[in-house]
Formats: structure tokens, C-alpha cells, sequence
């Protein structure tokens, strides 16, 4: 279990204990998190399950494997610190992550 | 106005095997996609992508199950209306009356929604004032290329589309090539033509920029870019064209008086229809208890869904169940007897 905070547009703070091999993505669609559209299921396809991840954490999360920047090409305002939230598998060293969803998908 | 035993509107993997087994059981059926191709996410999200849990299949490309798919339909004459959108569907008695985007009209019993996440539309540049631009001097494709001769260009986008018009629109206009990050997404050799041009001066190369607003009264005048470190480029352009692939919406199915939760259908398990009689969904966009979002599973539920369509389309004759291995009636549908 790790906790993760999703911060949507709004602002509005959603702390979720999720469990560990499960996505960030998924632990936000199973929650009703808003924001998150994952149209693809979580192959890496579409870049609607975009997140920022807040700076302290970016440098610390497993690093993007390929395709995932390609990906991120599409995504709606990608930033330095833009992650596909379906790549991000929880597990407890994720304990305390905080993710910024952005204001649409696309 | 085309007359049909079912349309199907989605012409992904679910809808061409929902398409087999219509045709298998002596019903005609016409499919329509928004997409210029046939093979929906699979050709449009991972042509090259191997796929593992097909039964029987124990790795194969979206493109190859596609043609698959496609060659499994050969002994059937299966109409497809490509690059169009169903806009409207409308009940008439006991029929539907569908309408496309193309003007195209459908009368049927049976309207088969198999229509994964929705259709396939351009991804948009980000500020909301391009809208006003749109089809005017922004541009999500290229219908006519003469109309940037002489002009400026500023195209945005890392992948093959991008590369490839950039290099190509530089002959005749000057162009701006704007782009996230310094890697391109393109196939190498389409990369290094763009390099080429940039080097002789042909292209202006910006990387590590996005867009942040556009401006101009009626006609683009310029446009404002950014990078990372918020420094932001006035560039004068006659011309914007944004390459970001497609994404999926929902579109107007949204307006057909469906039952819809988060972006798909509810079905029943038995026939796969929705509230409205005659309307069914099958694959990624139907949902009902236990659904999962395999191919797998819509092939069975096209297979069920075309049976129940056979009620309405022959109403006065009984469905009999029938293996392919065995039934004369079968065989003959799919040329394998005189």
C-alpha cells in the first residue's frame, strides 16, 4: 500500500491508499479521481492518463522506459515533469507520491 | 438511403468480426468509420505492437490481426464507408434511420455500436483562441498544400506527419518547425531530411518550445512560443499546423437517448443491447457487469449481438444454430460449397 496524493485542476487534494502493482492510473479511475480519461486501458497508447509529478519526486520515481516520451508528444501541455500516470506502478518506495493532474486530457 | 439488415458503426476488430458473424448467419451488414482505414485502435494507436492474448493466435501486430480479420471476410460483400462520422440515429417504425456526416443515410433493424472509445479526432493545440483560426489559417491537416506557397508556415510536432510536411512545405514556403523536446518521434531517415533543410537554412528549427498563444484579427499574424525556462519567441506566421495524432471522444453518440457511465454504453450480457431496441454495443465501448476490455471479449459479444439481430431483421424466420464445420448452409455462405 502507498498513499498518493492526486491534486486535480481544481485544486482539490484526493488522498488515496492504493495498493501496490497497481498503476497511478489505475488508482485513480477505480477512485473516481476526475481528470484521469486512460482511453487506452494502460498500454501506453494515448496520453490521457497524464500527470505532473511534483518536483521532488520526479528525480526519485523509475525513470520513463521508451516510448513513453513519444507518448508524451501528444499529451495535453506536457512539462519537464510530465509522466503517463499507467507507467507509474505503485509499491511502497511510491508512499507519499503527489501528482498534479492537468486541466484536460485533450 | 441504404437499406441493411444491421450497420455497424466502427470498423475496429469487434465490428469486422461482428461483421463475419452477421454475414455467416445470412445477414447483410454495411460499416461505417470515421478513420480513412480499416482496423480502428489497432491500426490507428499499435500497427506495430505485438498483441499476446488472442486464443490461437499467440502473437500478432494490430496490423496483422487487422488483415487477418479483413481476409476472414473475403467470401462476404461487406460494404465500408470510411472517413465518415454517424452524426444522427433516428427511430422510424420499426427501423433506425442513420445519418453520417457525409450525408450518407442507413435504414435498418439493427444499428451494432462497436465503437471503442468513440471516433478519432485531431488533438488540439492548447489555448482556447485557436478555435477562432481554425480551418481558416490553423490547420490539423493538409487538404491543400498550395495555399501555404510563398507564405509561412509554422508547424508543431515531433512525429513522421510533422517531419514529413515540414520538409516537403519548405520547398515552396518558409517554414517554422516547433517542437517539444530535441528528439523526434520520426522514422530516422525522415529526421534527417528535416536536419538537411534546417542546415541549408530552409527550415527554422525551434526545440524545446510550445505553443502559448496565437494572434490576429481574422487571418493568423503571429504566435507566441515558450520553452522550459518561460522564455517566451514572438514568430510573425501566416500559417499554423498542429501534428499531435488523435484522440478519441465520444461524440454525438452522447446525443442517441443511451444509457452512458464514463464513456461506455450499458448492455445487457444476453444480447448486448442498450436501453433503445435494436441498438447494441459491443467491444471497449459497452459495459455491464465483469466486462473486461479484451478483444477476445468483444468477438463474443458481436457473436451474441448478431444473433439477436436476426430477430428484427427476419422476423418471420427462426434462427438455427449451425457450426461451420458441419452445415451445408454455412458452407455455401462461405464459398467452401457449391
Amino acid at each position: 500500500m502507498a498513499k498518493i496524493t492526486y491534486i486535480t485542476s481544481d485544486a482539490k487534494v484526493h488522498e488515496i491508499e492504493v495498493q501496490n502493482g497497481l498503476t497511478v492510473m489505475e488508482g485513480a479511475v477505480q477512485n473516481n479521481i476526475p481528470g484521469i480519461d486512460a482511453d487506452c486501458g494502460g498500454g501506453m497508447a494515448c496520453a490521457t492518463c497524464h500527470v505532473y509529478v511534483q518536483d521532488d519526486w520526479f528525480n526519485k520515481i523509475p525513470k520513463k522506459e521508451d516510448g513513453e516520451e513519444d507518448m508524451l508528444d501528444m499529451a495535453f501541455e506536457p512539462k519537464k515533469n510530465s509522466r503517463l500516470s499507467c507507467q507509474l506502478i505503485v509499491s511502497d518506495e511510491l508512499d507519499g507520491l503527489v501528482v498534479n493532474i492537468p486541466t484536460k486530457q485533450a | 438511403m441504404n437499406k441493411t439488415d444491421a450497420l455497424i458503426i466502427g470498423a475496429g476488430p469487434t465490428g469486422l468480426f461482428t461483421a463475419h458473424q452477421l454475414n455467416l448467419i445470412g445477414l447483410n451488414c454495411e460499416v461505417v468509420d470515421n478513420l480513412d482505414k480499416i482496423g480502428g485502435q489497432c491500426i490507428e494507436l499499435y500497427p506495430d505492437k505485438p498483441i499476446y492474448d488472442i486464443p490461437a493466435v499467440p502473437e500478432c501486430t494490430g496490423e496483422e490481426l487487422t488483415n487477418n480479420l479483413l481476409n476472414q471476410l473475403k467470401p462476404f460483400d461487406i460494404k465500408f464507408h470510411l472517413n465518415q462520422r454517424v452524426e444522427e440515429v433516428k427511430r422510424d417504425n420499426e427501423n433506425w434511420i442513420v445519418k453520417t456526416n457525409s450525408g450518407t443515410t442507413f435504414l435498418t433493424p439493427n444499428v451494432i455500436i462497436a465503437g471503442g472509445v468513440g471516433s478519432f479526432e485531431p488533438r488540439k493545440f492548447s489555448p482556447k483562441e485557436c478555435e477562432k483560426f481554425e480551418n481558416k489559417s490553423l490547420f490539423y491537416s493538409v487538404k491543400d498544400k498550395k495555399i501555404f506557397e510563398g507564405k509561412t508556415v509554422s508547424i508543431f510536432g515531433g512525429g513522421d506527419s510533422a517531419l514529413d510536411w515540414a520538409v516537403e512545405l519548405s520547398k515552396k514556403s518558409k517554414v517554422n518547425l516547433i517542437h517539444r523536446r530535441d528528439e523526434f518521434r520520426g522514422a530516422e531517415a525522415t529526421v534527417s531530411k528535416m536536419h538537411a533543410q534546417v542546415k541549408e537554412g530552409k527550415i527554422n528549427l525551434f526545440t524545446k518550445y510550445q505553443m502559448t498563444s496565437v494572434k490576429g484579427n481574422g487571418q493568423l499574424e503571429s504566435i507566441d512560443i515558450k520553452n522550459d525556462e518561460d522564455e517566451i519567441k514572438n514568430i510573425k506566421t501566416d500559417y499554423a499546423l498542429g501534428f499531435f495524432g488523435l484522440i478519441m471522444q465520444l461524440g454525438p453518440i452522447a446525443n442517441w437517448g443511451l444509457n452512458i457511465d464514463k464513456k461506455t454504453i450499458e448492455v445487457d450480457t444476453e444480447k448486448f443491447e442498450t436501453n433503445q431496441k435494436g441498438i447494441y454495443a459491443v467491444g471497449d465501448i459497452c459495459n455491464y457487469p465483469g466486462k473486461l476490455k479484451l478483444i477476445l471479449s468483444g468477438f463474443h459479444e458481436g457473436a451474441l449481438a448478431a444473433r439477436a439481430c436476426f430477430k428484427l431483421a427476419r422476423p418471420n424466420e427462426k434462427y438455427r444454430f449451425e457450426f461451420t464445420t458441419t452445415s451445408t448452409n454455412l458452407l455455401k455462405r462461405l464459398g467452401k460449397k457449391e
